[in-house]
């Protein structure tokens, strides 16, 4: 296979990863590339979306990519008409996600959609509060909506009121009527999603432009700082961590929560003394909702929260109540906060023309107005949405199970959405017959190939784009949202012919730091982490943030200025370099690196980890090695 | 009172001190660092003349000049006025303080016979104000109180040259309005120093100042004899944004001719950050008081004691941006950004009721 240095191969010069071979069928037709779509598919720039999917996808788990790329279509090419860009179009390559910005570039449809596009977004800027406000009312709707689904197994007989209420229709029906209706709940809240979602980032980036015209070397940095909330619901699950370590301060309880131990005998510990029953009364509190929190974003069905394991929030507990204990202040000081970022916006507004200046409260109010909502969606869909689906698809597997269909829940997700739709009539046909289901061998057999399959796109990293990248990246999404800048582009089609001491990222968040780095592929290996290193992740969601008390600086494959890891990382002071494309596969845990979070560069100080290094050279010197 | 330092009070006052001398003193005053000295006042000259009859003298010499009396007249004016000042030292009354206030300057430089430079600072009706910028002598590197002594006696001097006296004649000044104060101010040995803008020289942006410095005095790097070292600073928050060294390969110690820098120093950056943070302050100062963007000299002394090294040199109007159009910073061609303004200028109705989940 060989590729000019202009562009990365196309899908069909990628072959699958050894043992994964087939892996094609497992994906709804229309996600996979093929034959017929082609031309289309080699015309396009596409880039690995691990920032939501940081590892192969299970077949039941790509339902994420649909909803996502249908929600941003919708309202990016037909509700708001974006004058300039469509969807982004979207495939599965080797079980990673790829998505490709779509343009417009003819000036009359430019224009066309303009006209569209002012009306709309203009009702919603001017009302945009208000639409907010009905925006929560309407997810948390959803969220109890998705809650009240259930699926009940398939007892030998209908139950009672089927007779007694004349029904008329097995309870039964509810198993593919509840299916459908979990498909259609997930879909609507993605719709939800991108509701305020496109016209957020329009709104801020407007600001951004403005900033950078009026200043022309003015950071992002400087920018976000004044826009950024101070109290916002992103943080809250970790103030939570915060309030927990405090508490066990002010109870006394330092020992008990730093105990080593699992959270059962943590739990029985608290439940024998009076103090620690307060306290865990409060955690108990909580943990519904602040700790239905995903590690990551809950795009994948097998993903852990902080409720499923509480070992993280109380590993995250434990290491702030010992800061406390320490004497350490751990508060946010949200007031100053607040002060430092009204400060800065008056200097700012000095060194402006009074038109300039009207200017510039405008669009700083516009950015402000929106901005709450590109931080806190998330809590909303991504952790609370994504937490009930999953548990009710978990409930759904058991369904399966108990119908003697699955030997295992997890295989369940081995397959696809439409597949399982087939699965269910088979299932619920096949039992008011009164047969064993006639598809039990065949899927049996199916999820048994399956498995070393999606084990094996697993095992593989995704390259980091395919296709013909264009001139200028220039897609608002692909910028701030992924960090696919026209930089990074060119550092990855460099970056492929070798080895290089650099690695180009976005500036995530200020400030230089040297140190040793570590690996973690999950926030599992958290503990891992030791005071003093460079923390390397595919990414970092908010949920790592007590993370950031003991790394020193953050690295992550994927991400821009605007997302979750340099939001939260400008927040907390630590330099952070985004989007680096490779950091997970270059970097080897105990290399040293310097990082510098304004330029976004990661430079590689030494070759090997620590110690070897040192061990060998002492060697190559002559020089006896000291200690 | 005839020596005032330049941070007394009453130093900032232009008719006991002069022009010179005032305005080093008010910068003084407000935080912002000069090369530290003394004003000799006004009165301090007054009482020089009445020395030995010596204002009578002048004055009965000065009679016998017209506008058109040539420059020959003039000219022996200064030499027989000259020649009688010249037998006459300052009087003890006034070289006294004057021994007093070096002795103090060269203990708070922490220097023996600390190198100044003396300076007329010339006070004068308002009318006959700025127009003697420039009349007068200059003298740098002058060590000792005595030598100190007899350079503000050739300062009182000079207020009778021939040219000075005939252009005083022409203007129809009497040449007692004038009265001679002098400025005694610590010569600047610069560890390094350089040029500051208070806006970004390249792009204009006005949040950013920009340093660049180079080993010695300035003259290298005003004349563009090296590549200096650039440092970028935001002027929020005064971080350091950037710091680009240069390649430095000569430096100027006195100011006549330049001598090479060793090869391991060339490319070290020779400000530490704390004296480009603490010098950005001062331009962010300078630029409040004046009301527009500056371009600045300044000069890190090695003799002073840190904390009190950093010395200003001059300030002027930064004129190349400031007087240029700029362009608005909103660009209404900038399609996103039209369109979007464009969305929330309109109003827009409000919205209609009844946007819950339904399922």
């Amino acid at each position: 296979m060989s590729t000019d240095s202009n562009r990365f191969p196309f899908f069909h010069e990628a072959k699958a990863p050894g043992g994964a071979e087939g892996w094609e069928s497992m994906y709804p037709y229309y996600l996979v590339p093929s034959e017929e779509t082609r031309a289309h598919e080699d015309a396009q720039f596409w880039f690995a979306d691990t920032m939501h999917w940081s590892r192969g996808c299970h077949p039941f788990d790509s339902i994420g990519a649909e909803a996502v790329y249908l929600g941003v279509g919708t309202f990016s090419t037909r509700i708001f008409a974006l004058p300039v860009s469509l969807g982004l179009d979207v495939r599965v390559k080797n079980g990673y996600v790829y998505i490709s910005p779509l343009g417009v570039t003819d000036p009359e449809r430019i224009q066309e959609r303009a006209a569209v596009f002012q009306k709309r977004a203009g009702y919603y800027y001017a009302n945009w509060d208000e639409l907010y406000g009905k925006w929560k009312t309407k997810m948390e709707g959803a969220i109890a909506s998705l809650q009240s689904i259930s699926f009940q197994k398939l007892a030998e007989y209908d139950p009672d009121h089927v007779v007694d209420e004349a029904r008329g229709r097995s309870d039964a029906m509810a198993l593919t009527e509840n299916y459908h209706r979990l498909i259609d709940e997930f879909f609507a809240i993605w719709q939800y999603h991108f509701e305020f979602l496109n016209l957020g980032y329009g709104g801020y980036i407007t600001f951004f432009q403005f900033c950078k015209q009026a200043f022309p070397l003015i950071t992002d940095q400087s920018i976000s700082r004044m826009v950024a909330g101070v109290d916002v619901l992103a943080f809250r699950p970790d103030d939570e961590c915060r309030r927990l370590a405090q508490l066990a301060n002010d109870l006394g309880l330092v020992e008990t929560v730093t105990a080593e131990g699992t959270t059962d005998q943590l739990r029985s510990a608290l439940e024998a003394t009076e103090n620690g029953r307060t306290w865990l009364a409060s955690f108990d509190e909580t943990r519904d909702p602040w700790f239905n929190y995903f590690t990551e974003y809950g795009f994948t069905h097998d993903q852990e929260t902080w409720n499923s394991n509480p070992a993280i929030p109380v590993g995250n507990i434990a290491s702030y109540a010992r800061k406390i204990a320490a004497g350490e202040d751990i508060s946010r000081p949200i007031e100053r906060l607040r002060a430092e970022r009204d400060e800065i916006v008056d200097e700012y507004r000095a060194l402006l023309t009074a038109d300039e200046a009207k200017q510039f409260e405008e669009l700083l109010g516009l950015a402000r107005t929106v901005f709450p909502y590109i931080e806190e969606h998330n809590i909303y869909v991504e952790h609370w949405s994504h937490n009930v689906f999953w548990q009710k698809c978990h409930e759904l597997a058991q369904v399966l199970v108990d119908a003697g269909f699955l030997a295992n829940a997890d295989d369940m997700f081995y397959l696809n959405r439409f597949e399982l739709d087939t699965v269910l009539s088979d299932v619920v046909q096949s039992w008011a017959i009164g047969v064993e289901a006639r598809g039990k061998a065949r899927w049996a057999a199916e999820i048994e190939r399956r498995k070393p399959i999606v084990a094996a796109l697993q095992a593989a990293s995704a390259p980091p784009a395919y296709g013909i990248p264009p001139q200028e990246v220039t897609d608002p999404f692909a910028v701030m949202n992924y960090g696919v800048t026209t930089e990074r582009v060119n550092d990855w089609l460099g970056a492929s012919d070798g080895e290089s001491k650099t690695l180009n990222g976005i500036p995530g968040s200020l400030g230089i730091v040297e140190g040793p780095v570590r690996v973690l592929r999950s926030e599992k290996d958290l503990p891992d982490l030791q005071p003093g290193e460079i923390l390397v992740a595919p990414i970092t969601a908010p949920s790592w943030a007590a993370a950031f008390a003991v790394a020193t600086g953050v690295i992550t494959d994927i991400g821009g200025m605007m997302c979750h890891a340099a939001i939260v990382c400008r927040e907390y002071g630590i330099p952070a370099v985004v989007g680096t494309g490779f950091a997970t596969a270059r970097l080897k845990t105990g290399q040293r690196v310097r990082i510098d979070g304004k330029a976004g560069t990661v430079v590689v100080l030494d070759d090997e980890p620590a110690g070897t290094t040192t061990d060998t050279r002492a060697e190559d010197l002559g020089v006896p090695a000291a200690g | 009172m005839f020596t005032l330092e330049f941070t007394h009070p009453d130093c900032r006052d232009v008719r006991q001190v002069g022009g010179k001398a005032a305005s080093l003193a008010e910068m003084t005053a407000q935080g912002l660092p000069v090369a530290p000295g003394f004003a000799v006042t006004a009165a301090g000259y007054r009482r020089y003349l009445e020395e030995a009859g010596l204002k009578e003298f002048a004055t009965q010499v000065l009679d016998g000049l017209r506008p058109d009396s040539g420059q020959a007249a003039f000219d022996e004016a200064e030499r027989v006025i000259a020649a009688r000042l010249a037998g006459i030292p300052l009087p003890d009354e006034l070289a006294a303080p004057v021994r007093e206030a070096y002795a103090k300057l060269c203990a708070d430089c922490g220097v023996d016979d600390v190198a100044v430079a003396v300076r007329s600072s010339a006070t004068a009706e308002d009318s006959v104000g700025a127009s003697f910028a420039g009349e007068f002598e200059t003298w740098v590197d002058i060590t000792g109180a005595e030598n100190v002594l007899a350079h503000i006696h050739k300062c009182y001097v000079s207020v009778f040259a021939g040219r000075v006296l005939s252009y005083l004649a022409e203007k129809e000044i009497d040449p007692h309005e004038i009265e001679m104060a002098v400025v005694v101010q610590k010569v600047v040995r610069a560890r390094a120093a350089g040029v500051m803008f208070t806006l970004s020289p390249t792009s204009g942006d006005r949040s950013k100042i920009v340093l660049e410095a180079s080993w010695g005095l300035g003259l290298s790097v005003v004349g563009g004899e090296v590549t200096p070292d650039r440092f970028l600073v935001e002027k929020i928050g005064l971080g350091i944004a950037d710091r680009t060294p240069g390649y430095k390969h000569i430096e100027y110690r006195r100011g006549d001719a330049p001598q090479d820098v060793p090869e391991d120093r060339r490319s070290v950056l020779c400000l530490a950050d704390e004296e480009v943070t603490a010098l950005a302050a001062f331009g962010k100062q300078l630029e409040k008081i004046h009301q527009a963007p500056q371009d600045i000299e300044f000069a890190v002394d090695e003799e002073l004691p840190d904390g009190k090294n950093l010395v200003l040199l001059q300030c002027r109007p930064e004129t190349v941006w400031s007087n240029a159009d700029r362009p608005p910073a909103f660009d209404a061609s900038a399609g996103m950004m039209s369109w979007i303004t464009g969305s929330i200028s309109g109003r827009t109705a409000p919205p209609a009721s009844g946007a819950a989940h339904q399922h």
